[in-house]
């Protein structure tokens, strides 16, 4: 860990403009960046501490529930808001980490926690993401935890948060502010790059941008949901597959369907194919099959996460049946 | 009597409110911190280091290498199998191998400082992994259990025998590189004074350590002092000097103040030891009748390059003694790689040798088609066949009864996949545990106190499993005293010695020493009161002590008056014990029967144990609350290692790819089930009066072997490597 120095701004302006600097860091609950400092995965020499900004609230704001970056983990799981608007996010929160993390680790620090790839979290190996042009061992190596979808051949690391896969399901968008004054919002699916051969960029965010809220829009979709996460052990694990589903059925006919999968892709990855499959079908066993087997369009599973592709299917029937039941 | 009772640990409350201090917690003023930097290649040589850029660091104060780090002698203490302190020379033998300390007032700089070593390479070709394809590299290994048992042994002969059996079973099994973990990293404070260094380390064995450093620093060893309290959680890795441990006193040494150092989390998995991967080749034969005809078990063990050592995970040790058989043959082999040194980790060699051996079991019954449990039986050894010796007790068969009327077993459909609860496959499996009781010579002191308190005292360590409070009801019941008087200490060198904690040994060999020191102290304190007016004319044998108080007929005088006009403000007394002539004729084990039940979602794949009941013989409990939590977290991490524990190396580099317990997992609570243990309670008066056996090994023994035997239950698939994962039965 190198030495930095620390700034605790009051105003998003001032921390927006403070985070424009090279080598500065925000840093939020700080229980993904600490690893990555301790382990010199990362180093900033400018630590700008988001604790004092003013971005903890949850509120509905019409059809809108925004959800504050800084609100704990902890906090947005247990809201009776997001319980009602977007059950799926509250229950992949509450399978996320510890009790404990969930306490510290916030909602926009979760989006950006970077990838479990045991490549990549050890500066003792070489890897793309961390050292551009290094190479990726992961490929040839230890990959049972990594992506089958959104792969190249320079990076193959899943974005490990269980949050944004109900999140991207449920068409959530975030809020950003620029260095610069401005604002912004994007998709949240577009928030994250896929890895190409710049692996090392992961997200669209400029230097120095906030994330400032977390918009999730109301559609009977999002309220008839569920999050199904599969895992080495019963708790406290990272996802080998999570499906967040959400479904609206009128007399036995699919009105609307929102699926995404978390675990197996490169990004939070919605699952396009198997929601075209449903939409305007009446639902049946035969068809939810369908959809499952539609989720792994083009997959490629690697030596030691073959299953993987078994598993997301699996997962998305469950799903889906759980959600219909 | 204060033994059996279930008395609340002596510790237990300083551990609670972090009274209790670590080794890293030792206020040692004007301490400096110094962090290991670690190769990242796997084989070679170092051909230069650029140093200046971290020496030129805030707060750095010194980077030591081998080129400037001086010579030490050999690790080579007793009962030593980590023979290279490192810093020696330039060759690199695994990836993460220490290559340079980094030396500075706060640890954070340290790190930093470490972190900007640059260590230049010429890197030679490496064998990271032990596949079938290493086997052929395959030697037998030279000091096979610290030299003390032969690899290869045999009786009958197995090849003959299996030819002619009518059913036979072979298959090979495999147990994965595993690392213990324990929640307190290895962390060691140096603090020289002249020739003399004193060490508050976090170790398994004060003594080991003493005698390591000793030998490193060419001192007597008198000139060393260890202190270590407490331990955080051993599981072998803390049994023998490892090398971080001599290079803080190398450091401190080096910059001729105290060093602090403490082995980061990621460090823990190249610094302390693991258990070694194993490849288990079994074969059995047996008639139709169910009587086993022959065995033959082969085991390879993944081994370092032998100049760090030599460690062999000794599979087939129990596979001796397990099962009455007329032919059975075992070896040993060990197959060198890049890679650290192995060692013990908890149940070393049974755990892993039972899981291959009691799956194979599951498979002959299966083959036979016979209950696994009647098939056990059908075998029963009645003796140790092997060393030809009476086992000094074994209530095996009470274990088995026991616990198969407690789980049910006999409801058990024997077709594979015929319980279902819904849509989850249920599975049953049992298998056998045994662990050896080993015992070792063992020193203790009492000291009695002019304030009415009695100190015992032995140079032991307390792992966590109550072995302070075990002290303090031995010595409060031989002398007679209420516990509340007596307290125990540990855990430092200037104690009468004791043995390394290992092997489930601390007591059975510290029991027997504080015993003979309170006959001791007893027979001094008569001889003392003998001078007082009050015995006039009683001879010292006819006095003793009550409550308090020494007695004779018609007299009583508190010991503390006694001892007052006499002008003593301690009287004490050393006594020791070994393993006597009953322990040698004797074949000395604990045992257990366990059962495990599990449920698999078959969309997921998905293991939960649901329940385990073991039933354990592990002599007399000696203490009903702390033996029952060693029982329990036995089984605890059986069932990590069924279902989680792996390290996973990157073949290419030889490097772990995940060191941190993030990612290496073991079990939350979230995983553990509902585990009943019940004890038989036989004193085995062979391992000494008290009748103790170890109860740190054993109840984890049988946890692998049931739970993958319940999984092939539950789906007709037999998973022969561990640890078992979704994908091995993923639908
Ligand atoms: C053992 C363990 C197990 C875990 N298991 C899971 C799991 O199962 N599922 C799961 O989802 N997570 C899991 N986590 C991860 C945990 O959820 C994340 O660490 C946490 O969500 C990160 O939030 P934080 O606020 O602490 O982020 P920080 O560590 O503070 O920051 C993370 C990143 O986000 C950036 N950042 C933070 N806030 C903002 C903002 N408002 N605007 C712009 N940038 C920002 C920071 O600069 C940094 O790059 C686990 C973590 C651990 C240690
Ligand atoms: S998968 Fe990505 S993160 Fe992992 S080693 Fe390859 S490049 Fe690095």
């Amino acid at each position: 860990m190198q030495e930095f120095s620390r700034l605790v701004p009051t105003t998003t302006q001032a921390a927006a403009r403070a985070g424009a600097v090279p080598q500065a860091s925000f840093i939020a609950g700080g229980t993904d960046l600490m690893q990555l400092w301790k382990n010199n995965v990362q180093a900033a020499s400018l630590v700008v501490d988001l604790d004092r900004l003013d971005l903890r609230r949850i509120s509905l704001d019409g059809p809108t529930l925004r959800i504050g970056a800084l609100a704990t983990m902890a906090e947005v799981a247990e809201h009776p808001d997001v319980k009602r608007r977007v059950p799926a996010a509250s229950e992949a929160l509450l399978a996320a980490a510890s009790p404990q993390i969930r306490n510290m680790g916030t909602a926009g620090g979760n989006l950006l926690q970077r990838t479990r790839c045991g490549y990549f979290r050890d500066p003792g190996f070489a890897c793309n993401k961390r050292e551009p042009g290094s190479g990726c061992p992961a490929i040839a190596g230890e990959n049972r935890e990594l992506a089958i979808l959104g792969g190249s051949g320079s990076c193959i690391a899943t974005q490990p948060s269980d949050f944004p896969v109900p999140l991207v399901a449920a068409d959530a968008r975030v809020e950003l502010h620029g260095a610069d004054g401005q604002t912004r919002t994007v998709e949240l699916e577009q928030l994250y790059r896929l890895p190409g051969d710049t692996p090392h960029i992961e997200t669209v965010l400029r230097p120095g941008e906030v994330i400032t809220a977390i918009l999730v829009p109301d559609a009977p979709a999002n309220r008839r949901a569920t999050y199904v996460k599969v895992r080495d052990r019963q708790s406290y694990a990272y996802a080998l597959a999570s499906v967040a589903a959400g479904i609206e059925l009128q007399g036995g006919v699919v009105r609307d369907v929102r699926l995404a999968a978390g675990g197996v892709g490169t990004r939070p990855w919605r699952l396009d194919a198997s929601e075209a499959t449903l939409r305007g079908q009446r639902l049946s066993p035969a068809l939810i099959e369908q959809a499952a087997a539609r989720a792994t369009d083009g997959a490629q599973p690697h030596a030691k996460n073959a299953f993987k592709v078994t598993l997301l299917r699996n997962t998305v029937r469950r799903a889906l049946q759980a959600v219909t039941a | 009597m204060y033994i059996g009772q279930g008395i609340v640990r002596q510790d237990g409350r300083l551990k609670v409110t972090g009274g209790a201090r670590y080794a890293a917690e030792f206020d040692v003023p004007g301490c400096l911190h110094a962090v290991l930097v670690q190769s990242t290649i796997p084989a070679g040589a170092i051909t230069g280091y650029d140093t200046a850029q971290a020496e030129r660091m805030p707060g750095v104060v010194a980077i030591i290498t081998h080129q400037n780090a001086g010579a030490l002698n050999q690790h080579k203490a007793a009962q030593q199998t980590v023979t290279h302190p490192f810093l020696q020379d330039g060759r690199i033998v695994y990836n993460g191998q220490h290559v340079a300390v980094a030396v500075a007032d706060t640890f954070e700089r340290a790190e930093a400082a470490a972190s900007a070593v640059r260590v230049r390479y010429a890197p030679s070709e490496a064998v990271t992994v032990m596949d079938e394809s290493a086997l052929s590299r395959a030697y037998k290994p030279k000091q096979f259990q610290n030299g003390e048992k032969s690899p290869d042994v045999s009786r009958g002969d197995e090849d003959a025998a299996f030819a002619g059996a009518p059913v036979r079973v072979e298959a090979t099994y495999e147990t994965p590189v595993e690392h213990h973990n324990p929640m307190e990293p290895h962390a060691t404070i140096a603090m020289w004074r002249g020739d003399t260094v004193a060490v508050w380390t976090s170790t398994q064995g004060i003594s080991g350590v003493q005698e390591t450093l000793a030998s490193a620093f060419g001192l007597p060893k008198e000139s060393v002092t260890v202190v270590c309290p407490y331990v955080g959680g051993g599981f072998g890795c803390k049994g023998n000097t490892w090398p971080p441990a001599t290079i803080a006193a190398l450091a401190a040494r080096h910059v001729g103040r105290p060093v602090k150092l403490v082995v980061t989390r990621p460090q823990m998995f190249t610094s302390n030891g693991y258990r070694p991967k194993t490849i288990q080749k079994i074969r059995l034969g047996a008639g139709r009748d169910g009587r086993l005809l022959s065995i033959r078990h082969d085991g390879f063990s993944q081994m370092s390059d032998p100049m760090l050592g030599e460690f062999s995970e000794p599979v087939g040790v129990v596979t001796q003694m397990a099962y009455s058989c007329r032919n059975v043959a075992v070896t040993h082999r060990v197959v060198p790689v890049n890679q650290g040194l192995p060692t013990y980790m908890r149940a070393p060699g049974e755990s892993s040798g039972m899981f291959a051996l009691e799956s194979a079991m599951d498979e002959m019954a299966h083959a036979l088609r016979m209950d696994p449990l009647a098939f056990r039986l059908a075998n029963y050894a009645e003796r140790d066949e092997q060393k030809d010796k009476p086992f000094a007790s074994k209530g095996l068969r009470e274990c088995y009864s026991r616990a198969a009327d407690r789980f049910g077993w006999r409801q058990r459909n024997p077709t594979p996949g015929s319980m279902r609860d819904g849509r989850i496959l249920v599975g049953w499996g049992m298998a056998t545990s045994t662990y050896p009781t080993n015992r070792r010579p063992c020193h203790a002191r009492i000291v009695v106190r002019s304030d009415g308190t009695v100190l015992v005292q032995s140079g032991v360590q307390d792992l966590g499993t109550g072995t302070y409070t075990i002290m303090a009801q031995c010595a409060a019941d031989r002398l007679g005293v209420d516990i509340a008087r007596v307290s125990a200490q540990l855990g430092d060198s200037r104690f009468p010695q004791g043995p390394v904690s290992g092997g489930s040994a601390t007591a059975a060999s510290v029991l027997p020493a504080i015993e003979a020191a309170a006959d001791a102290l007893l027979a001094r304190l008569a001889a003392l009161a003998a001078l007082d007016p009050h015995f006039a004319q009683v001879p010292p044998a006819d006095i003793r002590l009550d409550g308090f108080d020494l007695t004779a007929p018609g007299r009583r005088v508190p010991v503390l008056q006694v001892m007052a006009r006499a002008g003593l403000h301690t009287v004490d007394a050393e006594g020791s014990s070994a393993p006597g002539d009953a322990y040698k004729a004797h074949s000395c084990h604990s045992f257990g029967a366990q059962f495990a039940e599990i449920r698999i979602d078959p969309d997921f794949g998905t293991i939960r144990v649901s329940r385990i009941v073991s039933c354990f013989e592990v002599g007399r409990l000696l203490n009903a609350r702390t033996g029952r939590s060693q029982l329990l977290g036995g089984i605890v991490f059986g069932i990590g290692m069924a279902l989680q524990e792996e390290t996973l190396v990157d073949r290419a580099t030889g490097r772990i790819v995940n060191s941190n317990i993030a990612d290496y997992h073991v079990p939350v609570n979230a995983d553990v089930p509902d585990i009943e243990v019940m004890t038989v309670d036989a004193p085995d008066l062979a391992t000494g009066a008290l009748g103790a056996k170890g109860a740190g090994e054993l109840p984890m023994v049988g946890v692998a072997p049931a739970i993958a035997n319940a999984v092939f239950h539950a789906t007709g698939r037999r998973v022969r490597k561990l640890p078992i994962r979704v994908e091995d039965v993923l639908a």
